[in-house]
């Protein structure tokens, strides 16, 4: 038994932490929130140089062939710097084709993503928060070997950027009739729009579909068969998303315990009163306590596929909730200063709000915990 | 990172499960008086009591993992305790093999490894409970005794034990608090001791209060030097942390409260079809999670040679924290039903949930509050400013 990290994982831990500390610091993070395309093409240029983009990418199709436990280490670290990106969408991306994809797909498709030439992201999911099958309704017409698609998809991470989405079709009206396949931005008839968000570093939109055609050569595994692909897309979608509330989490937290060591009222540093210390102190356990998870759930992606669902679920549930009262504690321990624009507590905050309802919240995985436990 | 144990590991695992399918067997009563003295010789006899003690001393030389796959097999059979001298296993006796002379092993190891008495914790006095190292029960050296005077308070099993092991002030103006206490190992039927009993508010009275006038105390049972009782006491709490087993015992609470609910109506509908009935229960499992995993972690820290410290004040605080929240739980399932006092016929399962519901302090007080929890975390992980 080890649960721990091995030294390369260390190692890869404090080659990124490094990266984003020197390449982008939170004045940087700022900017490219404020760009148009939000992120900055010039980093991911760079992460793709490092290896990182294409981390859980076969080394035959050109990627570094790592697996979950690893990407958590860089997630955490993408989360700690609010590193404004699509990472995680590109991802999910590739471990759709890695997963469902045959040969040739992912010779089409995986160098591109991971030498950065290429942004992926998921397009599964039309109503709000139905993680079931029954949340895509999309259907297919068939045109011999082809898919017309006509339909929106909304909830799309990194609409803006991506080249490529993934998108989730009905076949028919079955409750598992479902498929997927790549589309590529430039496609006739594909639409994708980026919307304001509530977290800037984050960006969020939707996929419009008008007539488009998917060839054979463009669907991912068997039309009709997709959901199980879809079920654990979205269990790794709300890891990903968990791995970086750790870093998030962590980040806010030590920012907050700074400013209560430097902050002086009544004569003494704020950190000397219980009223300080305490919450503190709570936000201490609490990401010890989803760290513990998210870092159990990765490795059963990678190791025990069996025990997924529960740990990914109870990883999310519990991250979900705790990481929003961190963000919360975070502004009010920070006093007015906290609430206003300059100072980054409330970029935290703003991130807890996002990561609420992303790839299901907490009431959907306790829900799904309480099933699996025989309730 | 693998969760995987070895293969000898796993030997081990299978040898515990043979021993527990041929010395506890489906149906055995747990609480019938010769097959416990039976299990306890059988146990003692493989040398799992004690377990991870030097083998000089009479222990098991085991590691820390492989204890934990003891703990874990026994929890899931539910089998009696290794050893039945619950505070010597714990504290008492480690701190002997510690500090101790070698005269102390041989007079105090065997007998706590044979169970053959009860022994008390004397650190808490009324006016310091917290504030332990303010402590005031005064030790005098005279000659070659220690003449004690004082009192303690909330020391469980003290109608019961024949030892107790305490902490006494020997130097009464000390440059810190810290300094100047030492610990002393006193024969409870000594000259000068007096108990009573405290019963506490499920009915029970497992914790009583100590009298000590002018009671000699030999100085070779003193345990470590004089003035270095609070290190002592620092290491001895530090000796029985990793964590895991309390969690066993909570899985299967977690469980004893899914069947509960399952028997149970709320609002003349099964009570697993209400939604906050099922989000309550998954939050509890989810919590209970956290403490295995946070434990498995830690533990990894310890075998990588990391000492832990502070890190244990993580799970004690999601121990005190589901014991309230659970016990009340099972209420709220009871409902009204709930009302009915333990032991009565009246009361579902003999009552044992309104019991549980009321001996919270046991873990939330007992061994230091939350808020004292809280603020160790705060200042010797986090490192704000003391109190
Ligand atoms: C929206 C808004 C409008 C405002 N409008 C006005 C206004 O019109 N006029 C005006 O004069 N002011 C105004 N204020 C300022 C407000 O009164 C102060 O922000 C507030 O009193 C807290 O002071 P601080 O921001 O300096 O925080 P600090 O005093 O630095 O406190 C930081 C944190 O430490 C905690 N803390 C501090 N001391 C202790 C202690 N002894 N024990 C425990 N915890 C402690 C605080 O609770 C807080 O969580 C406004 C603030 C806001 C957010
Ligand atoms: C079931 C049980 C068994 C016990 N068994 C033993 C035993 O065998 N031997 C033994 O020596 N002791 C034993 N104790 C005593 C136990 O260790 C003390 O009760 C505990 O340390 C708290 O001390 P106190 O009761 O004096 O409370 P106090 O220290 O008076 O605390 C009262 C309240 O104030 C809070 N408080 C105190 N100081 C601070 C602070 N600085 N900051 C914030 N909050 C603070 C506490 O958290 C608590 O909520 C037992 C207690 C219980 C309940």
């Amino acid at each position: 038994m080890n649960f721990g990290f091995t030294e390369e994982q260390e190692l890869l831990r404090s080659e990124v932490r490094k990266f984003l500390d020197d390449q982008c610091p939170m004045e940087q993070v700022r900017k490219i929130m404020e760009s148009e395309s939000g992120y900055s093409a010039e980093l991911w240029t760079q992460l793709a140089e490092l290896g990182w983009l294409g981390l859980t990418i076969p080394e035959e199709y050109g990627g570094a062939g790592l697996g979950w436990v690893d990407l958590v280490v860089l997630l955490e670290e993408t989360g700690r710097s609010l590193f404004p990106s699509p990472f995680i969408s590109t991802t999910l991306t590739a471990a759709a084709i890695l997963e469902a994809g045959n040969d040739e797909q992912k010779k089409a498709w995986l160098p591109a993503l991971a030498n950065g030439s290429a942004i992926g992201t998921l397009a599964l999911l039309e109503q709000v928060d139905v993680l079931s099958a029954d949340g895509i309704t999309l259907l297919a017409k068939t045109d011999g070997d082809d898919f017309i698609l006509t339909g929106e998809k909304s909830f799309v991470n990194d609409a803006g950027a991506a080249t490529h989405f993934v998108v989730a079709f009905r076949t028919g009206e079955g409750a598992e009739d479902l498929g997927l396949a790549v589309i590529e931005r430039d496609a006739e008839g594909v639409n994708a729009q980026s919307f304001p968000g509530i977290d800037q570093t984050k960006r969020v939109g939707s996929l419009s579909l008008e007539n488009v055609r998917v060839a054979s050569d463009a669907v991912l595994g068997t039309a009709g068969q997709a959901w199980p692909l879809i079920s654990r897309l979205l269990d790794r979608g709300a890891i990903a998303v968990t791995a970086e509330m750790v870093g998030a989490a962590e980040g806010a937290l030590y920012m907050t315990v700074q400013f209560a060591k430097d902050r002086i009222q009544f004569g003494d540093p704020i950190g000397r009163y219980q009223g300080v210390k305490h919450p503190l102190a709570e936000m201490y356990v609490d990401v010890e306590s989803f760290k513990s998870m998210v870092y159990y759930a990765a490795w059963t992606i990678d190791e025990s596929p069996g025990e997924a669902e529960r740990s990914v679920s109870l990883a999310k549930a519990y991250a979900t909730d705790a990481f929003t009262r961190i963000g919360i504690d975070g502004v009010q321990l920070h006093g007015a200063v906290g609430y206003t624009a300059e100072y980054d507590i409330q970029l935290y905050l703003k991130r807890s709000k996002w990561a609420r309802p992303m790839f299901g919240d907490a009431d959907h995985h306790y829900e799904r915990v309480a099933s699996l436990g025989g309730l | 990172m693998h969760f995987n144990f070895n293969e000898e590991e796993e030997k081990f695992r299978d040898e515990v499960r043979a021993f527990l399918d041929e010395n506890l067997p489906e149906g055995a009563d747990r609480h019938d008086p010769v097959f416990l003295m039976e299990w306890n010789a059988k146990v003692r006899e493989k040398r799992w009591v004690g377990f991870s003690w030097p083998k000089e001393v009479g222990g098991g030389g085991g590691g820390i993992v492989e204890q934990v796959i003891l703990k874990e097999e026994m929890a899931k059979r539910r089998a009696p305790a290794l050893g039945t001298c619950f505070m010597g296993l714990a504290w008492v006796g480690p701190s002997i093999v510690q500090y101790g002379t070698e005269e102390q092993k041989e007079r105090f190891i065997p007998d706590i490894l044979d169970g053959k008495y009860q022994w008390c914790t004397g650190y808490s006095e009324p006016d310091y409970g917290s504030d332990l190292a303010s402590l005031q029960c005064k030790g005098v050296l005279e000659g070659d005794e220690y003449v004690v005077n004082g009192q303690k308070i909330w020391t469980s099993l003290a109608m019961w034990a024949e030892w107790i092991i305490l902490l006494v002030r020997t130097d009464p103006k000390p440059a810190v608090k810290h300094d100047g206490i030492t610990c002393l190992l006193v024969k409870m039927d000594s000259p000068g001791i007096e108990r009573r009993p405290i019963q506490n508010m499920s009915g029970g009275s497992m914790f009583a209060e100590v009298f000590f006038n002018d009671v000699r105390v030999p100085v070779n049972n003193r345990l470590g030097a004089e003035g270095q009782g609070w290190q002592v006491t620092i290491s001895a709490l530090a000796n029985e942390r990793s964590g895991i087993a309390e969690v066993t015992g909570m899985i299967r609470k977690l469980e004893e409260l899914k069947e509960l609910a399952r028997k149970t109506n709320k609002n003349g509908r099964p009570a697993t079809e209400d939604t906050r009935v099922r989000g309550r229960i998954a939050r509890f499992e989810a919590q209970i999670e956290a403490m295995r995993l946070n434990g498995m972690r830690y533990l990894t820290k310890q075998l990588k040679g990391e000492p832990l410290s502070s890190e244990t004040s993580v799970n004690k605080l999601h121990r005190a924290e589901l014991e309230v929240t659970m016990g009340d739980f099972a209420l709220d399932l009871l409902g009204s039903t709930g009302h009915y006092r333990a032991g009565s016929d009246a009361a579902v399962d003999g009552g044992k949930w309104q019991t549980g519901a009321l001996n919270w302090p046991d873990v939330v007080i007992g061994g230091g509050t939350p808020n004292i929890q809280k603020n160790i975390i705060a200042e010797r992980i986090l490192g704000l400013p003391k109190d």
